[in-house]
């Protein structure tokens, strides 16, 4: 049960505004039990924000899958945010700093790939957008008591 | 007629027992089904109490010969607990046909455990008790799908709340000076509000400092971050200078990799600190005596 990583696969509607504020709220949740320490919390549910709020915005609602990672004595977190959007033509461009199509700061792609461990970009014009990010806890366990 | 309900009642009272005999091995194999997995995600202590709860209820529904009944009393002891439980699965997406099947995916190992106690497992005797706990779970999955809907009610009302709570107080410190707390998440429409008040306080106390406290605010993304800059270009043209306070030590390490530049603005880190550096720029100068409280209430 320790190694599989599908333990606790949690899907979230990204919808609307209150949508965000419960992912933010899931996310922190869970991190804190995974053993995230504060500034790590903070890190990575900032990501989250932006990236939910991409995939509300640019990518016109969406969900998120939140899977908790057990490999050996570290814990993590992978979230997948998924929309059927019209995709980013230029990746590299939508990762420059600054860079924005609407009316934001354009610092969400890149600041949250700043805040986070892993970060990957899967999307192309017309075919939506999946962007997958995983962070580590650095701080001690505290996991799921197993029982026998 | 009343033999056959003898009879059933006989059942019921023998399916009621199994339920009390072999409670510890129900709770241990429902407590990893995805009903209660889920939803007991910190402590599996905790989902094994919870099953034991419902294991309690169906017993007792059982024993009052109730096996249909959604009012048995043994089942309203248990009816805010199913409901926290649905209300939490269908927080996290899931819909109430994937609850209604996660119910439904208990029976198989209590049934297990049933035909197991008899040396006949194809007995009359465990067919009948097979038949009657098969009807005691159905009822359970009626119970949890009434409770979920009114739930759901609950959580509906709730977001319409957190939505209408978007008055944001803005409170007069000193001759000149005012400041907002600035409370849970800042959204588009939240953010207008607030900026709209305070513009509006700067003008009716012929304000020149406004103080924003983001200490309730638990994240400052990129569009946080955004509305508070266009808040203090907004109350610069209106002649006052703004001071943002309560930037944890977390928020501004984080701000810091967003890659954001809050230069322009005055920063602080307490209420009280803001005020401080309001005070002097205006000239006043406050005696050290007694200590000074800032109370926000
Ligand atoms: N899920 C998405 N679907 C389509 N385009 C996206 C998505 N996420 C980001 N983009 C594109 O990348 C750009 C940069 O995103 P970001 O750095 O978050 O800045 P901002 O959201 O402020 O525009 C966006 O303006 C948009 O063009
Ligand atoms: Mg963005």
């Amino acid at each position: 049960m320790q190694t599989s990583s599908d333990t606790g696969t949690i899907r979230l509607p990204i919808g609307s505004d209150v949508d965000l504020a419960w992912v933010r709220q899931q996310v922190r949740q869970v991190a804190a039990e995974l053993g995230f320490g504060l500034v790590q919390q903070t890190k990575l549910v900032t990501a989250v924000s932006e990236l939910a709020r991409n995939t509300l915005i640019h990518g016109g609602g969406g969900q998120v899958e939140m899977t908790a990672l057990y490999r050996g004595p570290a814990r993590g977190l992978r979230l997948a945010f998924t929309d059927s959007g019209p995709g980013i033509r230029d990746i590299d461009q939508a990762m420059t700093d600054g860079y924005t199509t609407g009316s934001g700061l354009g610092m969400g792609l890149s600041g949250a790939k700043r805040l986070v461990q892993e970060f990957s970009i899967d999307s192309s014009p017309g075919q939506g957008t999946t962007i997958t990010v995983a962070a580590w806890a650095t701080g001690l366990p505290h996991p799921r008591a197993e029982a026998g | 007629m009343s033999e056959q309900g003898a009879a059933e009642e006989s059942t019921a009272v023998l399916v009621s027992e199994f339920l009390q005999r072999r409670q510890e091995q129900i709770a241990q194999r429902w407590a990893d089904a995805d009903l209660f997995r889920t939803v007991f995600t910190v402590s599996r202590d905790e989902a094994v109490e919870a099953c034991k709860a419902v294991v309690d209820a169906l017993s007792e529904a059982a024993a009052a010969g109730r096996v249909d009944d959604i009012t048995a009393p043994g089942f309203r002891r248990v009816r805010d607990q199913l409901g926290r439980m649905a209300a939490s699965r269908a927080r996290t997406g899931a819909s109430p046909g994937q609850i209604a099947g996660e119910v439904a995916d208990l029976r198989q190992p209590v049934i297990a455990l049933l035909r197991g106690e008899f040396p006949d497992p194809a007995g009359d005797q465990a067919q009948e008790c097979v038949l009657a706990l098969t009807r005691l779970t159905g009822t359970l999955r009626v119970v949890v799908m009434e409770t979920a809907l009114s739930a759901g009610e609950e959580v509906i009302a709730r977001q319409r709340e957190q939505l209408l709570e978007v008055a944001t107080p803005v409170i007069k410190l000193w001759d000149g000076i005012v400041a907002v707390p600035l409370i849970g998440t800042l959204d588009s429409a939240r953010s207008q509000v607030v900026m709209e008040s305070l513009l509006n306080a700067i003008v009716a106390e012929r304000a020149r400092h406004a103080i924003l406290d983001i200490t309730g605010v638990p994240t400052v993304d990129s569009l946080v971050a955004q509305h508070l800059m266009k808040t203090v270009a907004a109350a610069r043209l209106m002649g006052a200078e703004c001071v943002v306070s309560g930037i944890r030590p977390a928020i501004a390490q984080t701000i810091v990799h967003l890659g954001i530049d809050l230069g322009t603005v005055v920063t602080r880190s307490s209420l009280a600190d803001a005020l401080a550096y309001a005070l002097r720029r205006q000239g006043i100068v406050v005696a050290s005596g007694p200590p000074v409280g800032v109370s926000l209430s």
